[in-house]
């Protein structure tokens, strides 16, 4: 069952991925990674402090005496909807400023379109089968392609059972935006670790990648006021599309429309909601 | 100053001497619409435009800018096809949109921004870009600033008005339309008809300037407003 441990996989520290992946593959170069800069100054740590949590708009700017630090742990690193330009940065994304410590900085930001970025796993759809990859669907601007022989115990005899219109959990290795971007369904050590090919059954339907976030985010809130209504199974892709599986088709319609209309709803609203649900359904 | 009640009957006589900011209620709502990736309404007094954004999205290869984005801009009138006058206005605002979108992080992709139009009470082409830009903001696409626009109108009499209706369009001198940026408040685009001295131009520029604050901070208010739950 590839989905069955789906979201332990998902990257843990799932808000700052685009900027944690970048420390994991360090051969990777500044250009291509999705990192916007690394500043060196203390300056900046105070410029941002007033403004974590706050609401900021395109255009707003953080200016800062550039001064030169050998040490490293005085780095600020910034992630999505921030840009270095000079010695200031700029914010490119309407959103939320957030701060993980000791020196991460992004913008949380309500978006649907999912720009690929590397790392990031997602569901797409299996579009074209073309000699010996797959083109897959997966929501951004371009079709990601998908090597028949990135498959767990996949060789040129034995090929993998994927079919036109079929799901598949991958992750991407090369995403950035003047490549095509490239899907495997193995980790490094050539195991599926949960991604490949869905089963039978399930519903797929798409959120907004705010609320995939939200889903994903380590503890999340969401998830557990979910599990206590009734058994089920998720698999969350940070392309916004969710695929749910319950034990009956009807369940499975309640989790969609339930997950769905967390969108817009204060977490008291929620959880009323939920529990107002568990007690109909069981 | 001191007699409280007197001081907004003096104000509102001001109207007529000077130039004085008078814009009409602004309304906006943002994420309105389920199918595309950002959406926005813009409202100035009557006039209503309903604004759409898709992107960054699959790209026709005629259309394909090996470097940036491709943006294209479609104004639907309330009633009927569009003509020329549309396609003017579809000019203006992908020039305004352009400049201020970071296109280049985006390349071999299609934006398209598609407005239409609810209601034209005057001012349509700054109510247009106004919607533009909410609708730019809420898809998320990176941008360098914002964009706002104005309308001035120059009476007979050489009175400006700001934010005019079309009964004051019609009976206007000339009528100057400017797209301003929010970092340093610069003009992005200007449009205008009639005829007007250089010095009314530079007035009504000004004019545009000081409006653009108040436009600027209502943008904030309600993209404060709308991630208030999130907070």
């Amino acid at each position: 069952m590839p989905w069955k441990n789906a979201h332990v996989f998902s990257p843990s520290t799932f808000y700052v991925d685009r900027v944690c992946y970048t420390k994991i593959l360090p051969q990777e170069t500044p250009g291509n990674c999705i990192m916007r800069g690394i500043v060196t100054t203390l300056d900046m740590f105070e410029c941002f402090k007033d403004k974590v949590g706050e609401v900021l708009l395109p255009g707003d700017v953080f200016s800062f005496e550039l001064v030169p630090l050998d040490n490293k742990a005085d780095k600020v690193i910034c992630g999505p909807g921030l840009r270095r330009n000079g010695d200031e940065v700029l914010v490119c994304k309407s959103g939320i400023l957030r701060h993980k410590p000791p020196n991460l900085y992004w913008i949380d930001s309500i978006q649907k379109r999912y720009v690929p970025a590397k790392g990031e796993s997602v569901i797409g759809i299996v579009t074209v089968k073309s000699g010996d990859v797959f083109k897959v669907d997966v929501g951004g601007s371009e079709q990601a392609s998908l090597s028949y022989l990135a498959f767990e115990g996949a060789t040129k005899r034995n090929r993998p059972n994927v079919q036109v219109g079929d799901l598949v959990y991958a992750q991407f290795t090369i995403a950035n935006k003047d490549m095509e971007p490239e899907l495997v369904c193995i980790d490094s050590c050539g195991r599926a670790n949960g991604m490949g090919v869905f089963g039978a059954d399930g519903l797929l339907f798409k959120v907004s990648l705010g609320l995939v976030r939200r889903l994903l985010a380590p503890q999340s809130d969401i998830v557990k006021d979910l599990e206590k209504t009734f058994p089920f199974e998720m698999v969350v892709g940070m392309n916004g599309r969710v695929w749910v599986r319950a034990r009956t088709a009807q369940q499975t319609l309640i989790v969609a429309n339930l997950l769905e209309s967390c969108e817009n709803m204060t977490t008291q609203q929620r959880q009323a909601l939920f529990r107002r649900v568990a007690d109909r359904v069981t | 100053m001191r007699d409280g009640p007197n001081t907004h009957v003096g104000s509102m006589m001001d109207v007529a001497v000077s130039p004085v900011l008078a814009l009409r209620k602004f309304g906006c709502e943002q994420s309105l619409l389920s199918r595309p990736d950002g959406s926005s309404s813009f409202v100035q007094g009557d006039t209503s435009v309903l604004a759409g954004v898709y992107g960054p999205a699959e790209v026709k290869i005629s259309k394909e800018i090996y470097d940036r984005a491709t943006l294209e801009v479609m104004i639907q009138p309330k009633v009927g096809l569009s003509g020329v006058r549309e396609r003017a206005q579809e000019h203006c605002v992908r020039q305004t949109c352009e400049a201020a979108l970071l296109s280049t992080l985006h390349p071999r992709s299609s934006l398209s921004l598609i407005l239409q139009i609810i209601h034209d009470d005057g001012s349509l082409l700054s109510c247009c870009l106004n919607a533009a830009c909410m609708a730019l903001m809420d898809a998320g696409l990176p941008m360098s600033c914002l964009f706002c626009g104005v309308t001035c109108a120059i009476e007979q009499d050489g009175h400006i008005v700001t934010d005019p209706t079309s009964q004051q369009e019609k009976e206007s001198r000339a009528l100057m339309t400017f797209a301003i940026d929010s970092a340093e408040r610069r003009v992005m685009m200007s449009s205008t008809r009639g005829s007007f001295s250089v010095n009314e131009l530079q007035q009504c520029v000004a004019l545009s300037q000081r409006a653009s604050e108040e436009i600027f901070q209502f943008y904030r208010d309600s993209v404060r407003r709308r991630y208030s739950k999130t907070l």
